[in-house]
């Protein structure tokens, strides 16, 4: 069994506050990435929770017992930095051998145990070579390699594919899932690549200025973030904003001229309710915002103006300025057959069902409608 | 405005080719991009043309002149660098007129031209500022205003955006956009994001280990790459491959992969089977968003799969696949579940396949409407 339990946490650097009241709880077996930005706590937390900083408030706990005081060497953490530092002057069996030595296991078991590994990794056919004649992406796996074959209960990566290429990125995002769903140890993951979290994780911790914003599956992230920052952060392209308020019914759209929304009459009982101040936020991701005609099915009359679009080869993203804002960019995701002119006015065509509504001064979701 | 023209440039430093007989006409007015991973000689080519570099063989062409003698400050040709260059000690006004000064413009009509050009980029408010007050982007549309108020031939850019955080570098590819359709100048623009060759490009020109692999436009490329290796940069996720073989049955050709098989009866296929031989083996190309998957097993002819694993990304799903020995990537709907080891059934769309030669890696079949294989 291997929970970690994360109490009110804090760390502080000086008068900054690093980690604010931090409290996570990491099921046994469970994959969880902490992603933010660059600066909001998450490698001071992976930090607190391999040993090699110590809190200045709250606890760690590992199966109910509190690390605070316990060394990283003797917690049962595997490691995996991004700058991974294998032994270059050993071969990679040696390397990979290395931890297992270190235990005093036999070497006949040592020898099993390395070969499993490196075939999981696929790098078994690199066993003899020297560590420092392995390309980047070799070295990725071998480091990978040394922190598994320990069989470490719990496993702490920060960002270790950031300096692969992209397409071996794209590779062993699919090989380390499946590897932590074979292993089962829980594992969590430091990235502030928010496709590598919704790809990887069972549940993500999302952080910005050092306080936990959202701890959810990434369905659930996606679907109903908690308020303005985390909608923006995840998602590829970001979702739009329109800023507005609310009155008797109607959205009045500032970013568009004569800019406004009727709310459906199955929903106005609810955004009555629940709407308190007047202003605004309404989201909508790129993928459900699409461009037509005024005749079209769920045609608005919200009116936007091409001004550039990329054709990605599986589908095309389209950027426009809203009729009442130049400054303002939005996007729609089409088919990748979709070719508009630049100039082109377009109406905006959407479901009510996918919006959803944040309140302005507060940034939280008030409600995401159709859900 | 001009056209520019390399005719089997070769340029070699020490023991490396970094650029390798390459051939390639840059039209009047284009945004033309050079797409390529680090080291593949992009930046060399670029620094050719500017002339910081001399080819060891070969000519160069500006507007149908040749230049390969020619000083680069005698060329007419802008060049905006990575680290933008500016000087820190000359506020924004007078980095943008530095060159209009070099050539001697007089002052009034220095005052427009920087002028002018500052509100076409926006930077008309920042005139008096120093480089170290302004936003990386700001910066950015200084160091391309130097470079406009120039008028030269051509502008020359070095994967200007890749220092640019996210939303950054998207206004900015917008704004880069938009400046160049406005200006009409010919743009030789290199980057290693084939997503922004994609977006920008009218043409593309994908560059790798010092030979040029392919130059088309962005869509032509995509769906019809000249080889492996350009079908690997264009698109996330890349295209999946996949070893099989190529065996004369009848009048037909089955193309036979450890799990299943596939049958065309066109000529064209035919063809690919030298005479005398009746076998070969190729590599299968098939994008993951040509692939379905389905839960249930379809009407239709399909193979059997199972889940390897599933990476779900918020506005679609990228689902691992085990076929055989192989793992493909497959592009499903957002709302896709399911689990690894669960069995599936794939079908494909036929007529848009490739494939490679096993040895040269280039393209020796595209498939189309008229011409695709079916799952037997």
């Amino acid at each position: 069994m291997a929970n970690i339990v994360l109490d009110k946490l804090v760390k502080r650097f000086g008068k900054q506050v690093a980690v604010n009241e931090l409290s996570l709880d990491i099921k046994d077996k469970e994959f969880v990435a902490i992603l933010g930005p660059s600066g909001c706590g998450k490698t001071t937390t992976m930090n607190m929770i391999s040993g090699l900083l110590k809190p200045d408030a709250g606890t760690v706990q590992f199966d109910g017992k509190i690390m605070n005081s316990m060394p990283p060497g003797k917690r049962g953490v595997g490691f995996m930095f991004q700058n991974y530092a294998v032994f270059t002057f050993l071969s990679v069996y040696d390397n990979i051998a290395f931890g297992l030595r270190i235990r005093k296991m036999g070497n006949d078991q040592i020898d099993k145990e390395v070969r499993e590994v490196a075939r999981l990794l696929q790098i078994r056919h690199l066993l003899s070579m020297p560590a420092s004649k392995l390309s980047i992406n070799d070295m990725q796996r071998v480091a990978l390699a040394r922190s598994m074959v320990v069989k470490p209960q719990i496993f702490l990566l920060d960002e270790p594919l950031s300096n692969l290429d992209a397409a071996l990125r794209n590779v062993m995002r699919a090989e380390l899932k499946r590897i932590q769903q074979e292993l089962g140890q829980t594992t969590v993951y430091v990235t502030h690549d928010q496709v590598e979290a919704m790809s990887l994780a069972n549940k993500i911790a999302v952080m910005n200025f050092a306080v936990l914003q959202q701890y959810d599956s990434p369905h659930n992230i996606y679907n109903r973030p908690k308020n303005l920052f985390v909608a923006n952060f995840i998602g590829s392209p970001t979702i739009n904003f329109f800023d507005g308020s609310y009155k008797g019914g109607t959205f009045s759209l500032s970013d568009f001229s004569n800019g406004k929304l009727t709310v459906s009459k199955e929903n106005k009982k609810m955004v009555d309710e629940k709407v308190k101040g007047e202003d605004v936020v309404l989201g909508i991701r790129p993928e459900h915002l699409k461009l037509g005609g005024d005749k079209d099915k769920n045609s608005t009359n919200l009116q936007a103006k091409v001004v550039s679009f990329e054709p990605l080869g599986s589908k095309t993203i389209v950027y426009l300025y809203p009729n009442g804002n130049p400054g303002l960019i939005l996007k729609s995701s089409m088919d990748s057959d979709y070719k508009p002119r630049i100039g082109d006015v377009k109406n905006l065509v959407f479901e009510e069902k996918n919006l959803y509504l944040f309140d302005k001064s507060s940034t939280n979701l008030i409600f995401r409608f159709g859900s | 405005m001009a056209s520019i023209r390399l005719n089997n440039v070769t340029k070699t430093f020490k023991n490396t080719t970094a650029v390798n007989n390459v051939n390639l006409v840059i039209a009047d007015s284009e945004f033309f991009c050079i797409l390529g991973p680090p080291g593949a000689g992009k930046t060399t080519l670029l620094r050719l043309i500017v002339g910081l570099e001399n080819p060891d063989d070969g000519d160069i062409l500006i507007g149908e002149e040749s230049v390969t003698n020619i000083h680069p400050s005698k060329r007419d040709i802008a060049m905006i660098f990575q680290n933008l260059a500016l000087y820190p000690d000359k506020t924004v006004f007078e980095n943008i007129a530095f060159p209009l000064k070099q050539q001697e413009v007089p002052a009034d009509e220095i005052e427009k031209r920087v002028t002018d050009v500052a509100k076409q980029l926006k930077v008309d408010w920042l005139l008096e500022k120093l480089p170290s007050q302004l936003s990386g982007g700001e910066r950015q549309r200084v160091a391309i205003g130097r470079a406009i108020v120039r008028q030269p031939k051509a502008y020359l850019m070095d994967e200007p955006l890749s220092n640019l955080d996210a939303l950054l570098r998207l206004e900015m590819r917008v704004a880069l956009k938009e400046l160049q359709t406005n200006l009409k100048e010919t743009f030789v623009y290199v980057t290693h994001d084939q997503v922004e060759a994609l977006s920008m490009g009218d043409r593309i020109a994908v560059l790798n280990e010092g030979v040029l692999q392919q130059v088309d436009d962005p869509s032509t490329i995509y769906r019809s790459p000249n080889n492996m290796f350009v079908a690997t940069i264009l698109g996330n996720p890349p295209m999946n491959f996949l070893q099989c073989s190529l065996k004369r049955d009848n009048g037909s050709v089955m193309l036979e992969h450890q799990t299943f098989k596939l049958q065309s009866d066109n000529k064209e296929v035919l063809g690919l089977l030298n005479t005398g031989n009746d076998s070969g083996n190729v590599v299968l190309g098939l994008r993951p968003e040509d692939i379905n998957i389905h839960h249930a097993q379809p009407k239709e002819k399909s193979i059997q799969a199972q889940i390897y694993v599933i990476e779900p990304l918020g506005s679609e799903t990228i689902v691992d696949i085990k076929i055989g020995e192989n793992v493909i990537k497959v592009l499903a709907e957002s709302d896709f579940s399911g689990v690894s080891n669960q069995g599936v059934w794939i079908t494909f769309n036929s007529h848009k396949l490739h494939l490679f030669d096993n040895e040269s890696h280039k393209c020796v079949y595209h498939a189309s409407e008229k011409s695709k294989f079916e799952i037997v």
